[in-house]
């Protein structure tokens, strides 16, 4: 018999703020937080917008525990932040202080992102390192430049498997430990295994989730390049309008996401109170071109059909009640033009004639696509509509596109607590590249 | 009670060679592949030797239809593709990927039975591409040397009509470390879950472990797994020298004699280029089809070592073997033969021999060490799934392949050099460290 799982902590950063209550305040009144690019002059680029976390500083999270990771990249900062704020509404510390956890059983799975590249020595030693004449690379040249340019510590902190290392030596974890990166479903995915470790007895907390910022140089020029951002330029608050007909691209946020996972035997052993219980967990993969989603939707659908099946629910059958065993669905909407019809038409094969009744919204119209981070945020919000009752609208959404026609929540979050609150949300997190995740989380009854 | 898994297929690419046939041939030899650096002018780095992958193009080993693909290979996608295509073939798999036409019929497994773990590294932008981009969006020159100016973000960002434009328009596509996996699972067509674990030198065998659960939860019935990587280009060897990785090299040719795990002279590995992919199944499954089985995953294990770029401290890659053997239901005495990564790098030498004589007491000195870091050099994340590999091909000959090793190793390790041999032997352990940490066993064990 696999062990039950249980969510005892949760603790974010956003482009909406860095608190658990005062970001869901914000998304339920429907706030976006697009704007100009200020952390370096993207003036001239197609995309010049972003969701862009600000005001932040470690120490405010930290305290004086700051300056031992002063030097980490800014998605591991927010990885710290989000793993403490986790930490602290666990109640775990107190356990941990009285020797009661054991570290060996105390693991961790994050789906962080890669850190920020230096950029401006990268450019600096890129252009020491080019024979214009000849129009190739000196590599000698190169190396030169780079020996006297590179920091051997801001180097190695690029690394993506760094945020592990310093969540690690703020809380002392000493079990297994994994970071994936399978682009915007990492986070999910990693919340998803962490969640089986549990289960096949690997241990007994897990920190899961991720930490990501692309809004650099390269990042921006890479989804630029791809044509996969917003190039709304003039307006940029009213960007993100996923599941709009008149929408254009994702809009690039950055953070993190974390929560507390724990064996419900564990959770339960020390007096904690869960937050929610984590149900299902579907994976797959579309296998069918690095730039295309599988068309049909069948991906993206598995990976919610299998979430539903470990969580014991039939989709396309009501419950008693008479509304849809699944109260809310996170989606994953981007924005993009691809993703958001194709996501539809996942839903509508899981569900069938049901569909239409499951509300289906997307935050990042507010918080802007928060890549490797996205999921476990996401993950988060359904938790909180559980707690609420209240689910959050989709954002600028003006002009429905007969593509995407299901309940998407448009432009007004819903008190579902007249109807009977909401016990059960999926997940949705589909990454570049064909990996889909899945996350079921429900109310938890003893 | 969960499922069983099996090891029925190995893949392999490296500086011996490709497939299992290659490597495991130069390892009962005791020859080296590490010589000087081609794939770059490395005469500017501190580390020029390599073991580099001759001649090697994933060409070669992806459908005819899928050709084009390859352009927007990083060099890790390739090594991956690679070992994938050698481990279906190992298996006797009838995939997407085997028959010309892509098409379903005569499938050994449906496409959403099929899982791909495959480990990656951070890949780096290739150097070539991005240095002309950029050169395309330099400012004004200030004092005049001839060279241009500095670089100009207005105009990388299109002012003027230079910058980004040049550089391809799927150029991220080409480094997402996903794209390992993603590729693997649309060439064999996997549909069922897929991971990209990037945890440095522990991807793949997290990733094996990762695979393992999976089949054992019924998730799917058949895993690529493993890992694929090369730091083989400017920002790779720089990153290893930087963080202390790499011997110094000199003017030497030959570069086995630099790595000499667990010497007090070791000074740093050489980096190798590489994967290694296995194919894991269902035991039922597996024999259902009546696949050669190499050996079973009996256990897995992972834990995180106090922060350190030298993986210090040796209490979380105890806890990964202990985790392993516990999963697996045995003691420490019941291991046969160990293959850590041997990394020659001091910290995480220390650790790594720290982790093993916790483990194993006093016994440590007998039970042979396999390492052969000195024959391929440092995969990185490629390291792990060709360790795996290489043990399971040990249980399959029952034999040791021989140990290169130019130095004296800590004298509770047997290490040392020496010939190939024949042993007895039923369960291997297979464990690593990595920068940053993460520590990862699997104990293998064989089914004969």
């Amino acid at each position: 018999m696999s062990a039950r799982v249980v969510i005892t902590g949760m603790g974010w950063v956003t482009p909406l703020g860095c608190d658990l209550e005062s970001v869901w305040a914000k998304l339920l009144r429907g706030q976006s937080a697009v704007g100009r690019v200020s952390r370096f002059d993207a003036s001239t680029f197609k995309t010049n917008f972003a969701a862009e976390v600000k005001g932040f500083r470690l120490e405010d999270h930290l305290g004086e525990k700051a300056a031992a990771h002063a030097h980490a990249g800014l998605n591991t900062q927010f990885a710290l932040a989000a793993a403490m704020q986790a930490w602290k509404q666990s109640g775990l510390g107190a356990h941990a202080r009285s020797g009661k956890l054991v570290s060996r059983r105390f693991g961790m799975y994050l789906g962080a992102g890669e850190g920020q590249l230096d950029f401006d020595n990268f450019a600096s030693t890129n252009l020491a390192g080019w024979d214009g004449a000849a129009r190739k690379v000196d590599a000698r040249r190169w190396a030169e430049a780079a020996y006297r340019n590179m920091d051997a510590v801001r180097e190695v902190e690029q690394e993506p498997n760094m945020c592990l290392s310093h969540v690690a030596e703020l809380l002392g974890c000493r079990g297994p430990a994994s970071n994936c990166m399978t682009a915007c479903a990492a986070s999910t995915q990693a919340v998803g295994e962490a969640f089986e470790l549990l289960r096949h007895g690997d241990a007994d907390v897990m920190i899961a989730g991720g930490a990501h910022t692309m809004i650099h140089p390269l990042g921006m020029t890479g989804f630029i390049r791809l044509t996969a951002m917003s190039r709304r330029v003039d307006d940029p608050e009213h960007a993100a309008r996923p599941f709009d007909q008149t929408r254009d691209g994702f809009v690039m946020g950055e953070g993190a996401g974390m929560v507390v996972l724990e064996t419900l035997e564990h959770a339960m052993s020390r007096g904690a109170t869960p937050l929610c219980e984590v149900v299902g967990f579907g994976s797959t993969a579309d296998a069918f071109r690095i730039t295309d989603i599988q068309p049909d939707g069948k991906g993206g659908g598995g990976a919610m059909m299998d979430a539903c099946r470990q969580a014991g629910i039939s989709p396309r059958e009501p419950g008693a009640d008479g509304r849809p065993r699944v109260h809310y669905i996170s989606a994953h909407g981007t924005g993009t033009k691809e993703n958001d019809s194709i996501e539809t038409k996942a839903v509508k094969l899981v569900f069938g004639p049901l569909a239409p009744k499951v509300p289906f919204s997307s935050v990042k119209s507010m918080l802007g696509h928060l890549i490797q981070a996205a999921g476990a945020v996401e993950l988060i919000t359904c938790v909180q509509a559980i707690r609420t009752g209240w689910i959050p609208a989709t954002i600028n959404l003006k002009t429905p596109d007969p593509a995407c026609d299901l309940d998407h929540v448009p432009n007004q979050a819903r008190d579902l607590n007249p109807a009977g609150g909401v016990d059960l949300c999926l997940s949705n997190s589909f990454g570049f590249g064909g990996q889909n995740d899945t996350i079921a989380v429900k109310r938890f009854v003893a | 009670m969960a499922r069983r898994v099996v090891i029925t297929g190995l893949g392999s690419v490296c500086a011996l060679g490709v497939g299992m046939d290659a490597l495991w041939a130069g390892l009962v030899e005791g020859r080296t592949g590490l010589g000087p650096l081609r794939a770059l002018d490395a005469s500017g780095f501190r580390s020029k030797l390599a073991g580099e992958v001759a001649g090697f193009s994933a060409k070669d080993y992806v459908p005819k239809h899928y050709r084009k693909a390859v352009k927007v290979m990083a060099r890790d996608i390739e090594l991956a593709v690679g070992a994938a295509r050698k481990a279906v073939e190992d298996a006797g798999l009838v995939t997407r990927g085997t028959s010309e036409d892509g098409a379903d019929a005569g499938l050994t497994y449906r496409p959403e039975r099929m899982g791909c773990h495959i480990g990656a590294g951070l890949i780096a932008a290739e150097t070539e591409e991005m240095s002309a981009a950029m050169a395309t969006a330099r400012g004004e020159e200030v004092g005049g040397g001839g060279g241009g100016g500095a670089f100009s973000l207005r105009k990388w960002g299109g002012e003027g009509g230079g910058g980004m434009e040049a550089l391809t328009p799927l150029w991220l596509l080409k480094y997402l470390p996903n794209m390992l996996a993603c590729h693997v699972t649309i060439i064999h067509g996997c549909e069922g879950p897929s991971n990209t674990i990037t945890c440095a030198e522990s991807s793949g065998l997290l990733s094996i472990g990762e695979s393992s659960r999976v089949i054992e939860r019924g998730a799917a019935d058949l895993c690529f797994s493993g890992g694929a990587e090369s730091k083989l280009n400017c920002m790779g060897v720089l990153r290893m020298d930087l963080a202390g990785r790499l011997a110094a090299t000199g003017e030497a040719t030959d570069g086995s004699p630099f790595v000499k795990p667990y010497d007090p002279g070791a000074a740093g590995g050489i980096l190798g280029e590489g994967g290694g992919i296995l194919i894991l199944e269902a035991e039922e499954t597996a024999r259902a089809r009546g696949a050669k089985v190499y050996a079973e995953v009996a256990g897995f294990g992972g834990g995180q070592s106090l922060a350190g770029y030298e993986g210090a401290g040796d209490e979380g890659y105890r806890n990964a073997i202990l985790n392993a053997l516990d999963d697996a239901g045995i003691g420490p005495e019941k291991i046969d033969a160990i293959v850590p990564l041997a990394a020659s790098i001091p910290g995480l030498d220390a650790a790594e021999a720290g982790a093993l004589r916790a483990a194993f007491g006093d016994r440590l000195s007998s039970v042979p060490i396999v390492h052969f870091g000195a024959n391929i050099g440092n995969c990185t994340a490629g390291a792990g799934g060709l360790q795996a590999a290489v043990a399971a091909r040990c249980i399959a000959e029952q034999k040791v392949p021989a140990r290169v090793h130019s130095g004296s190793p800590d004298k509770a390790l047997d290490a040392a050099a020496a010939p190939a041999r024949s042993a007895k032997l039923t369960y291997v352990l297979v464990c690593t460290g990595a920068l940053g940490g993460q520590n990862a066993a699997v104990v293998l064990k064989s089914v004969a």
